[in-house]
């Protein structure tokens, strides 16, 4: 492109200004980039869950229990295939701060319902023969430096008190890069031995394995029919539904993110069209020079875009660049508060996009203006 | 030839035929100019002298469809650019018309080189084309080896000469020069006369030129003066001037 130089060495001209408008382009791309990983992993629930399972918890709240009983009620219902049954433990490993989910899981049918979270046979076959066993994901497990035969105490918050101790038998990974490899699980038969008596024999929650996702809604009725009434009612729904509700339950962080997204945006804009606006009336002789000399209105208004599309672009890759370094840093900071932050080619492109749409929008009304300048009246004014 | 006629057609370069300008400000209505006829030929050269306020620098931006006349015609190479649209009337400037201002008017980011590529970065020219081109312009005003300097790297005369190198490097079809030496010492601006007579002795250019300056008026092959707007007299004799104001 001819007119590449020209814009380059306006861009150029006053170096600090340049530099605090990239500034401004990096800062705001990166807090995009933030927010798009965290939106990402608040709803990644969805994107892991898979069409043919339901989750059934109790009518009242998630945090109510329900019997073991159902699980036998809940396989005679036509349609399921099969359907395993956990309970969150809450517990804490030495400190608060090193959080990480674990769940009391049901040895006999946890592989059927979740077959994309992989565990070496030889270590499931450890696992199932040890009362004191986990199986821990690969992200908890190089988190902590845990390694298999390892002893892992820790401290329950909900059943009595006390370090429960596990030894690591096995270590699973996520087929897809979006499954949780955060999770710790352990027998559901030591968990039964060690509650107190009147928590036995009760889960926190079902997850449903259908036979074809079709059936999913029949099934879920029929679920919650088969207890209603009971002391124990369910609410049965899709995994991807379940995980939803369960983001809601921290606020409307979409709304949050598009509400702070959308400052962000008209911030960014005001800037750098304050910034573009100014750089061009400073050039108002050179403008009409250019026009003098036979540079066409559309040509002008070219120049004045290219400079704002070039400081999105740069600034907007600056930030980027500086998000793809410190993102993974922060979601090791944050491990365990959130699911890992995944800064996906999508979200650059996004990214990208989102830099260039500012930098037109900010272009755009001075790059009219300038187009529109008439050459006498521009050498009169000077 | 320089010559101010209303009657008989005319195979003159540039042709002004009854060019009126008037601006309105606030309710007031000011004549900047009244019915000009002018005709000037290939390789000529025409000095408009006048007060300030006169409509010099009216009538020379009309020339170079800058503006917009009231009333009149004016054609210039062969086109009528009274009518033209503003797109039309760009390229048509961009063809035909270099100018030269009193304030340089260079672009301080871009070398002597750059500034007088820009012209052609308007045509369909290669770079080595545009290169060859802009060599040869930086020649002619003697400025080949200050191609890489910036404008303030260079005197006030040097500027002016890299503005003329930008005003001829397309081969414009006739120059403007608004006050060509408005700014420059006394040295510096017979420098540039002296490059001005060039292009008109050796290059056969046609130029236009406004000045407050008598003694660069001199040089010129005719000296029109406006007064109020009109044409009032003519006074150099190098080639037949024939003047008049239409009013």
């Amino acid at each position: 492109m001819k007119f590449r130089a020209l814009i380059m060495v306006n861009l150029f001209r006053k170096k600090i200004r340049l530099l605090l408008t990239l500034g401004s382009f990096a800062v705001a791309l990166f807090l995009f980039a933030f927010l798009a990983v965290v939106r990402d992993a608040f709803n990644r629930g969805g994107d892991v869950a898979a069409a043919n399972r339901l989750v059934t918890i109790n009518r009242v709240s998630i945090i109510q229990p329900i019997p073991l009983s159902y699980h036998d009620k809940i396989l005679r219902i036509p349609g399921v295939q099969s359907a395993t049954h956990d309970n969150w433990f809450g517990g804490i490993y030495q400190d608060e701060k090193n959080f990480f989910p674990q769940f009391v899981i049901d040895p006999a049918n946890q592989r059927q319902v979740f077959p994309e979270l992989l565990v070496a046979d030889d270590q499931w076959n450890a696992f199932l023969k040890d009362r004191q066993g986990a199986i821990v994901g690969a992200g908890t497990a190089k988190r902590f430096g845990w390694k298999l035969g390892d002893r892992i105490p820790i401290k329950t918050t909900l059943y009595g008190g006390g370090a429960w101790e596990f030894i690591i038998d096995g270590i699973y990974h996520g087929q897809r890069p979006q499954d949780d490899d955060s999770q710790f699980w352990f027998q559901w038969d030591y968990f039964e031995e060690r509650v107190p008596e009147r928590l036995k024999g009760q889960v926190g929650w079902y997850t449903v394995k259908l036979g074809s996702p079709d059936d999913a809604v029949r099934v879920a009725k029929a679920i919650d029919a088969e207890f209603a009434n009971s002391p124990y009612e369910t609410k049965t729904e899709t995994e991807s539904a379940f995980a939803a509700s369960f983001v809601k339950q921290f606020g409307n962080i979409e709304f949050l993110i598009l509400v702070i997204g959308t400052v962000v945006f008209f911030t960014l804009l005001l800037v750098t069209g304050n910034t573009v606006a100014i750089s061009v009336r400073e050039r108002t002789a050179e403008l009409a020079i250019l026009k003098a000399i036979g540079f066409k209105d559309g040509a002008i208004l070219l120049l004045v875009l290219g400079e704002a599309l070039a400081i999105a672009l740069f600034g907007g890759l600056l930030g980027l660049v500086l998000a793809v370094v410190a993102i993974p840093m922060l979601g090791s900071a944050l491990s365990g508060m959130l699911p890992s932050l995944i800064l996906s080619k999508t979200m650059l492109a996004a990214g990208i996009g989102f830099a260039l749409v500012v930098g037109a929008c900010s272009g755009l009304l001075p790059g009219i203006g300038a187009m529109r300048l008439r050459v006498v009246e521009a050498f009169r004014r000077v | 030839m320089v010559s101010v006629d209303t009657s008989g057609k005319s195979s003159a370069l540039i042709q002004v035929r009854g060019l009126d300008k008037t601006y309105r400000r606030g309710g007031e209505q000011i004549h900047v100019l009244q019915g000009l006829n002018l005709d000037v030929d290939q390789g000529d050269f025409v000095a408009f002298m006048g007060p300030s306020g006169s409509g010099k620098t009216t009538l020379l931006n009309l020339l170079g469809g800058l503006d917009v006349p009231t009333s009149g015609v004016i054609s210039a190479a062969g086109d009528e650019i009274t009518h033209m649209s503003s797109g039309r009337l760009t390229e048509w400037r961009a063809r035909h018309v270099g100018f030269v201002f009193q304030m340089y008017n260079l672009i301080p980011v871009l070398t002597a080189y750059q500034n007088v590529e820009l012209p052609l970065l308007l045509t369909s020219l290669s770079r080595s084309e545009r290169r060859q081109h802009v060599e040869t312009a930086l020649a002619i005003v003697g400025l080949r080896d200050r191609a890489d300097h910036f404008p303030r790297q260079l005197s006030g005369g040097q500027e002016q000469r890299v503005t003329i190198a930008r005003a001829i490097v397309s081969d414009s079809t006739f120059l403007l020069c608004d006050e060509p030496t408005g700014d420059l010492d006394r040295k510096s601006a017979d420098e540039i006369m002296a490059l001005i007579e060039e292009l008109v002795a050796k290059h056969n250019k046609t130029i236009l030129m406004v000045t407050h300056d008598p003694l660069v008026a001199a040089r010129s092959h005719s000296v029109l003066h406006l007064e109020k707007g009109v044409l009032v007299e003519g006074s150099k004799s190098r080639r037949e001037v024939v003047t008049g104001g239409a009013a």
